[in-house]
């Protein structure tokens, strides 16, 4: 008599992918729009991204039933700390609170991998990369999600620092341009989308900087 | 006064029906800096007297925003008001949580008044020293509440509360009738007018009064200084007069002695009736 497994998750896996750049004075954060499940589509147009306060964005790959719940606790919490400071959440604090959020349901965690993507007090890009339960580091670009081990060995190909040793110190930014990035961006999700069956249909980016926040598309390969 | 009997506790009745300490709250009101209220169609406006104890102090915030359709200006222990506006602000982020809608004015202003009721039956509690004027736009339009430490609450088309509050009162009823179709600016200018009436005599600056504004597309703020110092020059350097109506109506306020929809009684305060059963 063989034990009986279990046969309900509360999980699921919606797919996708999530990717954003820092640079000196801006911060690029992008998100393919596909939503499947198993080997099916459930659609082509849903936006993993929400912007959580001025300088704030977060995309999230994962379960999108728990990335919109954490999405409307941290609305909620940025209401609270408004009412209270009279100001809005630096990115750098919105990092540590979705950090504590995460881990709050260290024990039933948000099935939710998550980039924030912003600019820091000096108005310099910053980019936050977390695991499921609330882990993160500060980091000068990031990927999550199912096209992640793809896009990553290529990005770290193009911006990483050759050596940690090597002098001059150089800094958690990239030192593209912003439309470089863009481009570098569009280059990656081309990829992965090539190879990757969870990513595709469309592209959503959103770039943040001095002058305020834009919103760009592409349209990805729909196979 | 002679009924120092039965006032020891909120839960003793007096034997004419009345409990004293909710009465000695709402005193607690009328001894705070004056704040009016006022609304059209499409926009309400809150105004307060700044108020400070001392030359030296800065004065207390008595306008607080709740959400961004909804604002709410305070008379009384501030103190009070301040853990209120913290709860109405909870209930506001609760409820869009749950319901990706906003609060209707209307909900949120019952929600308070049965939390008011609480403390006026409870041994152990206090009625709340504070009363509120609630100013929010819903899907029914724009609304102006006041709700009283008694647990009672009223809809208004303007009101005032807190130390001579009266000679606001008295200038709100004269012209209340207007207000419904009054523009954004005149509604402000008679809130401006309103206020100065509770200062009998002193000067009225942007840096004695707060003004705040919710309407139509335009989420609940506080008028900058500027601003307001800007509208008070305008209408000080055109005279006394009071803005123009825009309906021309007579001054008659007409069979309605009151500038309230509800019952409120602009007749001298009557020892005999017990004020929160108005």
């Amino acid at each position: 008599m063989t034990k009986q497994q279990a046969n309900w998750s509360p999980y699921d896996n919606n797919g996708g992918t999530c990717v954003a750049v820092a640079g000196t004075d801006y911060c690029v954060i992008a998100a393919d729009t596909r939503m499947s499940s198993g080997y099916n589509i459930l659609t082509r147009d849903y936006s993993k991204i929400i912007q959580l306060a001025d300088k704030s964005v977060l995309a999230s790959s994962g379960f999108q039933a728990d990335v919109r719940a954490l999405q409307k606790v941290l609305a909620a919490k940025h209401l609270q700390y408004q009412h209270q400071h009279n100001k809005q959440m630096s990115c750098p604090a919105m990092a540590q609170l979705l950090s504590n959020t995460l881990y709050y349901k260290r024990f039933f965690p948000y099935y939710a991998f998550n980039v924030l993507g912003g600019l820091d007090h000096e108005g310099k890009g910053c980019v936050f990369t977390y695991d499921a339960v609330g882990s993160y580091e500060r980091v000068g670009y990031s990927s999550q999600g199912s096209g992640s081990t793809l896009i990553t060995p290529f990005l770290d190909n193009q911006l990483k620092s050759p050596s940690p040793l090597l002098l001059p110190a150089r800094d958690a930014v990239t030192p593209l341009s912003e439309s470089e990035a863009i481009d570098l961006v569009k280059t990656c999700f081309a990829s992965a989308t090539e190879r990757d069956i969870y990513t595709g249909d469309k592209l959503e980016i959103l770039v943040l900087n001095a002058s305020g926040i834009r919103r760009e598309y592409m349209e990805l390969r729909k196979d | 006064m002679f009924r120092n009997q039965y006032d020891t506790d909120v839960t003793t009745w007096s034997p004419a029906g009345r409990l004293f300490q909710v009465e000695y709250a709402m005193e607690a009101v009328k001894q705070g800096s004056a704040a009016i209220g006022l609304r059209s169609k499409n926009h309400v406006v809150l105004a307060c007297v700044n108020k400070s104890s001392s030359e030296l102090s800065s004065h207390q915030k008595k306008i607080f925003k709740v959400d961004d359709h909804i604002g709410v200006a305070i008379s009384g222990l501030t103190a009070d008001g301040r853990v209120l506006s913290r709860h109405m602000r909870n209930e506001c982020i609760n409820y869009f949580y749950s319901y990706e809608s906003q609060l209707p004015v209307g909900r949120l202003v019952v929600q308070l008044a049965d939390k008011a009721q609480v403390c006026t039956q409870r041994s152990w509690k206090r009625p709340y020293g504070v009363g509120l004027l609630v100013g929010g736009l819903d899907e029914s339009g724009a609304h102006l509440y006041y709700n009283c430490p008694s647990g009672n609450y009223f809809e208004y088309q303007a009101f005032a509360i807190g130390s001579r509050s009266q000679a606001a009162k008295t200038y709100l009823e004269r012209r209340f009738e207007n207000f419904m179709a009054s523009s954004r600016e005149n509604l402000i200018k008679d809130a401006l007018f309103a206020l100065r009436e509770t200062l009998q005599g002193e000067k009225l600056t942007s840096s004695s009064c707060t003004i705040a504004v919710v309407g139509v597309g335009e989420a609940f703020h506080v008028l900058d200084q500027e601003t307001v110092q800007a509208l008070i020059n305008e209408f000080e350097i055109a005279g006394e007069e009071a803005p123009a109506d825009d309906a021309a109506a007579p001054d008659q306020a007409g069979d309605s002695e009151s500038g309230a929809t509800a019952a409120d009684q602009a007749t001298p305060f009557d020892p005999d009736v017990a004020p929160m059963d108005m």
